[in-house]
């Protein structure tokens, strides 16, 4: 008979020696040790105990996520208020606690940001519990966070059952082939969020798909837009968004589900750099990168070299800060260039792997109008560079070694040829 | 009696699974990318394949004694050039439509890798008949990937096959399309050939264990 007394705990321990060896034993471990620390050890030889394994890691990311999953509820519903007012020629200032922190914007983010988030973590764990049963292997936990980010930074019309092809495809192509969390070349949130853009481009860009109703409404007499900045930007309508600074550093903008609040990103940020999780290097050098390419550009305006009409005026005459609190770029910094895997190992190469991420996000933006945001193209041709990058940074310091042991007087005296060269072989 | 004696049927059959030119040699893989978003097209190229390469592979190995070793590449290029010029040229006078699609890579059957191996490895060194079922085999085993990938971009990427409509009318929204299907427009672009590639040689691969490399 069952003993009522048992916890929870007890009889998932049951429950996984009942299951131990057998072909499901995988997916019973990973419930049990997702709940609680494992209570095996090993056997022989010495090991360290750390209490940051790599649950303990996602769960961190995943929780410097939550503030801006709640924002983006709200805002889903803001934003689509504040449309239907627009189109309705009723001007409204946001404020947080009147029309902003409400009930009603609240329940259009149930309805259509959760769904998002189940179905990309239903999917993708259903498929990363299959691979492991497949492989006989421990389930990876690298879906955890990935399975956070994607609903972040689609938009929010996405219809599920291509989120459910494009989370399938990114799990399966770039993380799985390769051979599981850890082993991947890109980012496998990136990858979802690449195949969703060339696979179905209506749904991914344009002036319809950044605030809620806006696909359904357009053509009809309640049609409303969903321009974001960048896209009025990029047709050089500047004057046509009444979007304030604040608005855009509080992130009361249209936008990707999660990445319109630059404010509670960077909070998320600086959570993550306090813990470790994530590297300063990157998120320091990508904002670097991005304020050169905007000074760059700004320059090039004020130089004269660019007329109004130029149909980069929109984009480059933008003030080269405001790209860091408008579209996916900070979103992209804080919580994607970061990843572990797919980023730069190298001190040295995580100064350069940042900043090409935010220079080139920054030049995608402004030279490809018909699709103004390029983070992501830009991080995932970097996750491309990142293994050239540490080479090159690990030979160099490998050189630099050898020249100095080259040069070194070296003791006990010996003649110097001979002690330069026995050196060198030991290195 | 039977027809083909048991080496004959292995040179014929074996390119088409276990010593795949595309998925196991990893050849031609520049035209699979390239025509393989239409079903039609890569049909048209599987058969122009065939026919230059199972008589080209008969052509190389009449005059394999009489070819010089130091300029038998310039042969070979001289022998596959003048097959291309014949599909290119019935291809403009029957299909004219098609051959503009097929545009450049009918003509660039002539620096297909398969061709050129084929020609190199095997007719150099075999009879005509023999030579003529090798270049049979690999160009069917070509032509059957190219089949396949073209079926799966066509029908996921256009929602057709053949041209034909088989999946709904996407303007009208009839068929699969009135319940919010789309085409997937990535599938009409060439890095979802390789991929599609990918998964073909990946499927195969783990159907067959003894294919994988040992590294």
């Amino acid at each position: 008979m069952r003993d009522k007394r048992l916890t929870f705990k007890k009889r998932l321990h049951i429950l996984k020696h009942r299951y131990r060896d057998k072909k499901m034993a995988p997916a019973f471990n990973a419930f049990h040790t997702f709940l609680y620390a494992p209570n095996e050890t090993t056997h022989n030889g010495s090991h360290v105990r750390a209490a940051d394994d790599l649950k303990r890691t996602m769960n961190t990311v995943i929780m410097a996520l939550i503030p801006v999953l709640l924002f983006s509820m709200f805002n889903a519903g803001y934003q689509h208020y504040a449309a239907i007012d627009a189109a309705n020629g009723i001007s409204r200032e946001v404020s947080l606690f009147e029309n902003f922190l409400t009930w009603d914007n609240f329940w259009i983010g149930i309805v259509h940001v959760l769904p998002l988030v189940i179905v990309s973590y239903g999917v993708g764990l259903l498929i990363e519990f299959i691979f492991a049963v497949i492989k006989g292997h421990e389930v990876e936990e690298g879906y955890l966070v990935t399975g956070m980010l994607v609903p972040l930074i689609v938009p929010i019309d996405t219809p599920l059952w291509m989120l459910a092809v494009a989370v399938a495809f990114g799990v399966v192509i770039g993380k799985e082939v390769f051979g599981g969390t850890g082993m991947n070349i890109l980012n496998p949130a990136l990858t979802i969020r690449a195949f969703l853009f060339f696979a179905y481009p209506t749904w991914m860009s344009g002036d319809k798909v950044w605030v809620q109703g806006a696909v359904e409404r357009a053509g009809g007499p309640d049609a409303i837009s969903g321009e974001t900045i960048l896209g009025y930007l990029a047709q050089n309508n500047a004057s046509e968004f009444n979007y304030s600074v604040s608005d855009m550093f509080f992130g009361f903008i249209p936008g990707s589900v999660g990445e319109t609040s630059a404010f509670l990103i960077l909070l998320g940020g600086l959570f993550l750099i306090f813990t470790k999780i994530a590297s300063w290097r990157i998120m320091v050098s990508a904002v670097i990168g991005s304020l050169v390419m905007g000074l760059i550009f700004n320059g090039v305006v004020d130089a004269g070299w660019i007329g109004e009409t130029s149909k980069f005026y929109g984009l480059m005459s933008f003030d080269f800060w405001k790209h860091l609190i408008v579209g996916g770029l900070a979103f992209g910094i804080v919580y994607m260039a970061t990843d572990p895997v797919t980023g730069s190992q190298t001190n040295r190469g995580k100064w350069f792997y940042g900043f090409f991420i935010g220079f080139i996000s920054v030049m995608i933006r402004v030279f490809n109008p018909a699709y103004p945001e390029g983070v992501f193209l830009a991080i995932l041709l970097m996750n491309v560079f990142a293994p050239t990058i540490d080479h090159y940074v690990v030979r160099g310091n490998v050189n630099r070694r050898l020249k100095r042991f080259k040069n070194a007087t070296v003791y006990p005296k010996t003649t110097e040829g001979e002690g330069a060269k026995l050196q060198v072989e030991t290195v | 009696m039977a027809l083909l004696s048991k080496k004959d049927t292995s040179l014929l059959l074996d390119p088409l699974a276990d010593n795949n030119p595309i998925t196991i040699q990893v050849l031609g893989i520049c035209s699979a990318l390239a025509i393989t978003a239409e079903l039609k097209a890569s049909i048209v190229m599987a058969i122009s394949v065939l026919f230059v390469m199972g008589l080209g592979n008969v052509v190389i190995a009449l005059m394999r004694d009489l070819i010089p070793s130091k300029i038998r590449i310039i042969v070979q290029l001289i022998v596959v050039a003048s097959l291309v010029i014949i599909v290119d040229q019935v291809l403009k006078a029957f299909a004219y439509e098609l051959s503009k699609t097929l545009s450049v890579f009918v003509g660039l059957i002539i620096t297909n890798c398969i061709i050129m191996g084929r020609f190199e490895a095997f007719a150099l060194g075999n009879g005509p008949y023999r030579s003529f079922l090798d270049g049979i085999g690999n160009a069917a085993g070509y032509g059957l990937i190219l089949i396949i990938v073209g079926f799966f971009r066509e029908l996921l990427g256009s929602g057709t096959l053949l041209g034909i409509p088989v999946l709904g009318d996407p303007i009208a929204k009839t068929g699969l399309y009135s319940i919010g299907y789309e085409n997937n427009g990535f599938m009409l672009l060439s890095p979802m050939a390789l991929i599609v590639v990918g998964i073909i040689i990946w499927v195969q691969r783990s159907r067959n264990r003894a294919l994988i490399e040992e590294n």
